[in-house]
């Protein structure tokens, strides 16, 4: 079962043996553009970024050669660099930094940058360019780079002059990371590199006009808490924006949820924010949320959105969406507001700022005299104990076969004790499983891409997670169909010696689509099983890593136990249960009253849910 | 709250920008990538020293799209500022049109005499043709375009409604 090959050879970085950075330490001098490029970072804060080489980029990596400052990650795939950065970004509320070359390494990053951009990520993507008198030209390795990115990112640039450049780098550093943070381009023609200037340091006001609010309006706060406090059936809905904020908007969360007494629940991208263990907390709400979420979500009369944006995974059938209540958003991203849903109170700013100032203006209110209906929300909770009872997560227990589930509630339970966990995924059921079944108590723990779902996130977002926290428990739960994605990164991860741990729930399907298919396609599993899958165990030595495969239940808490303490990167290919499937699950195009339990259900359709097979209707069918 | 479906709209936007490469395109992509309809939209430099252009914008939408539009063009980075005309208020919309008629005899006459009811001058003229400059609503401009389709009417070159805000309030 486990299997340990001898250690692989570690090649030392190079440049680590490589002296100071002299150049870079007089200020007057004139420096080459890529010499600025890595003298911005520096002033940035950036410690590392993650790259690939080729010819625009030869002369920033010279720069990196012979200087110390800014440590380069070398990846497989320029697909890897810009989901590692994100891993990094994510996980510790920093910009995460990328360096492609030109063509065909900017055109690789497009799938993160999107990513990116749809979970509000922080990122700051070095391109390199051909030369500028080429541009245009149909030049070698020559990609409309900013044309191509233009709505893979929140901003870019293309820099034509070198005395632009330190400006541009802060600049894009400044858009990125503020407001509602996202990837940011800054395409770098060859010459502009090797050209010459004065490097110019960080201005105190990085752009001129774009400055997003943050500071919330007090009248609209006044009008939120007005309908916080005559609420009788209160959900708070947190999403990423209350992660982005910081922990102290985490912080902010709980206090508001404890001081209220309001129930709460988390898009996929909030979970963490709320501890999975308070009692307040119902668990992740849409398409494979918790029974108790959804159906509060439908019932309730004040709901509180607290930095998520009304995702279609999230509201079901929009025009049956939580149809009773009064809504109030609060959201840094004016855009966000009216997008989807239309809502009476919004609230543009900063999610933290907008939690605290919902507390002080709460407690202003009841020590003036206003008194929240206490009798109205312990009926609410009564109700909402009734539906947590119904037990949505429950599954068929088996002693022999692992079904996934399983895997996962051991995973969880094994590393309960552990303050430092970091579990990002790739995406499919094991994804949503993992959302539902790891129970995150802290914020920036919990790394997955949720608005594009990107399969191959998974494993190269650990390794920058890694990368940033080098002694913490880094796990990449994925499936078997995903991990192939972005797998060449095992390489990476062994050349840097992270000990990340990918654990594979290898149900041999691309068990997401086969369950669609299942449902909604009569049980015609048209390409979605794969017929000749690696050896994990084989592929992971192979790399460098360490290989082990549990097969049954009686393996699992062994394997998983051997994976923790191996001090090295491991692939676990955890073999489950090719037939099970998600639950609960709001088929698209469903209202939240319409979920569908799994077969160990045994109440009939009680609240409009019904096991096994569910209302999905035509307009649903078209939708993804 | 349901959605019920609401009427379309016209309004007419004037943005400020940084008039830097790419700002139109960032705004054009933004319309075309998110499927919002233009129907005029005009461009130029309106501050030199600044460095700033104003476009003006005529679109249509329920009136949740038209906020959309407004909060996803506010947001774009070179943009200052983003005003809705037609919300805020007065204001006077222009458009100059510049109308091509070749023709002989009486038509050529009659052409003439249209244009001199209609205010339009004529800018360039051969003993074949007259190019006219009109300036006004847009449906004034229609009009006359349509007087012409029988006196010889060639071309059309429009340049889109321009606007700005009545009275003392500035952007
Ligand atoms: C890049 C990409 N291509 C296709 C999809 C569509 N898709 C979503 S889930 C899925 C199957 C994933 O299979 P696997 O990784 O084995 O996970 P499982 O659902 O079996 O847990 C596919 C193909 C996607 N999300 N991303
Ligand atoms: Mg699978």
């Amino acid at each position: 079962m486990v299997r340990v090959p001898k250690l692989p050879l570690f090649r030392e970085d190079p440049k680590m043996s490589t002296a100071p950075d002299a150049k870079l330490a007089q200020d007057t001098a004139p420096l080459s553009g890529a010499e600025i490029v890595l003298k911005a970072l520096a002033e940035q804060g950036v410690d590392v970024i993650f790259g690939y080489p080729g010819g625009a980029v030869l002369p920033i990596y010279d720069a990196l050669f012979q200087q110390n400052s800014v440590r380069h990650i070398l990846v497989r795939a320029e697909a890897g660099a810009v989901h590692a950065a994100e891993g990094y970004a994510r996980s510790t509320g920093k910009v995460g930094v990328v360096l492609v070359t030109s063509g065909p390494g900017a055109t690789n990053a497009v799938t993160g940058l999107v990513d990116a951009l749809m979970d509000s990520i922080p990122l700051v993507c070095l391109a390199g360019q051909v030369p500028t008198h080429l541009i245009g030209n149909d030049a070698f390795q020559e990609a409309d780079t900013t044309g191509i990115t233009r709505p893979a990112t929140k901003h870019n640039y293309l820099v034509k002059d070198v005395k632009n450049l330190s400006k541009t780098i802060h600049e894009a550093f400044h858009v990125a990371r503020s407001g509602r943070p996202g990837p940011v381009v800054i395409d770098l023609p060859k010459d502009v590199l090797m050209a010459k200037t004065e490097y110019a340091p960080a201005p105190a006001k990085a752009h001129p006009t774009y400055a997003p609010r943050t500071e919330p309006d007090p009248k609209a706060i006044a009008q939120a808490v007005d309908l916080m406090l005559g609420a009788k059936r209160p959900i708070l809905y947190t999403g990423g924006g209350i992660v982005n904020s910081g922990p102290d908007a985490s912080a902010a969360l709980i206090e508001l949820a404890h001081l209220t007494g309001f129930p709460t629940t988390s898009t996929l991208m909030g979970l963490g924010a709320m501890p999975a263990a308070d009692p307040l907390f119902l668990g992740m709400l849409g398409m494979h949320g918790t029974y108790e979420a959804n159906l509060t979500m439908h019932g309730c009369d004040v709901m509180v959105n607290l930095g998520a944006r009304f995702d279609d995974r999230v509201t079901g059938r929009l025009n049956a969406f939580s149809p009773n209540s009064k809504k109030i958003h609060a959201d840094i991203d004016p855009s966000s507001i009216n997008k989807n849903v239309r809502v009476d109170v919004p609230v543009v700013g900063d999610a933290g700022k907008i939690v605290r100032a919902m507390i002080a203006e709460w407690k202003r209110r009841v020590s003036a005299g206003a008194k929240p209906d206490k009798k109205a929300l312990a009926d609410w909770w009564t109700q909402i104990e009734q539906w947590r009872k119904r037990d949505c997560l429950a599954y068929m227990r088996s002693t022999d076969i692992v079904k996934p589930q399983y895997a996962l509630e051991r995973l969880q339970a094994l590393t309960a004790h552990r303050d430092d966990v970091y579990i990002s995924t790739e995406v499919g059921q094991h994804q949503m499983w993992a959302a539902q079944f790891m129970k995150f108590q802290k914020p920036n723990r919990w790394m997955t891409s949720g608005g594009l779902g990107t399969m191959g996130y998974g494993l190269p977002a650990a390794m920058g997670v890694q990368i940033a926290h080098p002694d913490a428990l880094c796990i990449d739960v994925a499936g078997e169909a995903s991990i192939l994605m972005n797998i060449q990164e095992l390489s990476t991860i062994v050349q840097y010696r992270l000990p990340v741990k990918t654990f594979i729930l290898n149900n041999q399907y691309m068990g997401m689509v086969r369950q669609w298919q299942e449902l909604l396609h009569g049980s015609r599993y048209s390409e979605s099983y794969m017929d000749a899958l690696p050896d994990f165990v084989k592929l992971a030595e192979a790399f460098g890593c360490v290989g082990l495969r549990a097969t049954k239940v009686s393996e699992v808490d062994d394997v998983i136990k051997e994976m923790i303490a191996v001090k090295r990167p491991v692939v676990v290919d955890m073999c489950v249960d090719q037939k099970e499937n998600c639950f609960p699950m709001i088929p698209s195009g469903a209202a939240h009253n319409e979920m569908i339990l799994g077969p160990s259900d045994k109440q009939p359709g009680t609240g409009g849910a019904s096991n096994g097979k569910g209302p999905i209707s035509e307009e649903g069918m078209v939708l993804v | 709250m349901p959605n019920t479906p609401a009427a379309i709209e016209r309004h007419t936007i004037a943005v400020i920008v940084d008039n830097e490469p790419g700002v139109l395109a960032r705004v054009i992509g933004l319309f075309s990538g998110r499927g919002y309809n233009i129907e005029s939209l005009t461009v130029a430099e309106t501050d030199a020293a600044k460095h700033q252009s104003r476009i003006t914008i005529v679109t249509t939408g329920t009136p949740m799209v038209i906020e959309q539009i407004k909060a996803q063009l506010d947001r774009l980075v070179p943009v200052h500022r983003v005003s809705d005309l037609t919300q805020e208020g007065a204001h006077v919309a222009r458009e100059l049109a510049l109308v091509k008629v070749i023709s002989k005899g009486n038509e050529r006459v009659e052409a003439l005499r249209i244009a001199d009811i209609f205010r339009a001058k004529a800018i360039d003229s051969t003993i074949g043709s007259f190019v006219f400059e009109i300036t006004g609503s847009g449906e004034k401009i229609d009009a006359f375009v349509n007087l012409m389709v029988p006196l010889g009417l060639a071309e059309v070159s429009r340049t889109g409604i321009v606007a700005i805000a009545r009275g003392e309030t500035r952007m």
